[in-house]
């Protein structure tokens, strides 16, 4: 067993576990903990794979940004318990049986039809120079600038919707605080 | 070393992870928190990719998915914050009805 075999097999363990962790904590704000040690380790795997200024944006836009937000939620509305009171019964069950049938298509696919030869580039000096930077953005700028303009259109869409949505409506009688 | 194969299991099982959590969960941050790991589990799998095919198309959609999880979640955490509002409550279960 190599060493880099040792370091996926280790960080796969963390990452698996702590998404099982995020879905099954009772407690929301661990749920957001355990996302944020989940994004961290991907972020390591995005390292590995060759791709530091992507693991960069991971730590920076999920790790920072976003769960920054869930967690400022979390708290604003005092939800960090939810009872959870199950209309539905069946639901889980189902759920259970839908997330098998999920595992087992997977499973079919990555047994049946994939490369089982290929792998992992391992990074070389070369991934932290500014030369792969360089590249990337002159992909980002060149064969993708019309779609990289509308993410800009998007961002401004999601930012005029969430100040839309928080505004305080002036003619509510009473004004909710 | 480590095949490609290892790295789309993984994304694999994180996407089924994200899965369960969106259909049992009945918590909407929890589901957005899934939803998030389903986009994560996809960015892994296009960047595993990537690498194997020496390209870097992939970690420029890696870009795009990520834009596209911030827009969601500012649009989104704004919705449950308007509904816990109307409601005084965020179970998914409860949010029944279009009119407040």
């Amino acid at each position: 067993m190599t060493i880099d075999l040792l370091l996926f097999l280790t960080l796969a363990l963390v990452a698996v576990a702590t998404a099982l962790g995020m879905v099954t904590s009772k407690n929301t704000v661990y749920s957001a903990l355990f996302l944020v040690l989940n994004f961290a380790t991907v972020a390591v795997f995005y390292i590995l794979l060759g791709a530091p200024f992507i693991a960069m944006s991971q730590i920076t836009v999920y790790a920072g940004a976003i769960m920054v937000l869930f967690l400022f939620v979390i708290m604003l509305l005092g939800t960090e318990r939810l009872n959870s009171a199950n209309i539905l019964p069946w639901q889980r069950p189902l759920a259970i049986i839908l997330a098998v049938i999920l595992t087992v298509e997977a499973g079919y696919l990555l047994i049946f039809k994939s490369n089982p030869t290929a792998m992992v580039n391992a990074p070389d000096a070369s991934i932290n120079t500014i030369g792969s930077l360089q590249s990337l953005g002159m992909a980002l700028f060149t064969d993708y600038l019309l779609p990289f303009e509308a993410t800009s259109i998007l961002l401004l869409v999601a930012m005029v919707g969430a100040i839309i949505l928080s505004k305080q409506d002036k003619n509510e009688k009473g004004g909710a605080k | 070393m480590v095949k490609v194969d290892y790295y789309i299991i993984l994304s694999a099982i994180l996407f089924i992870t994200g899965a369960l959590g969106v259909l049992v969960r009945r918590n909407p941050l929890i589901i957005f928190m899934s939803v998030e790991l389903m986009l994560n589990a996809a960015n892994l799998a296009f960047v595993a990719f990537a690498n194997m095919h020496n390209n870097l198309d992939g970690q420029i959609f890696v870009f795009f998915v990520m834009t596209v999880a911030a827009a969601e979640v500012a649009v989104g955490l704004a919705l449950i914050v308007q509904i816990f509002k109307a409601k005084h409550s965020i179970n998914v279960d409860d949010i029944n009805s279009l009119k407040g």
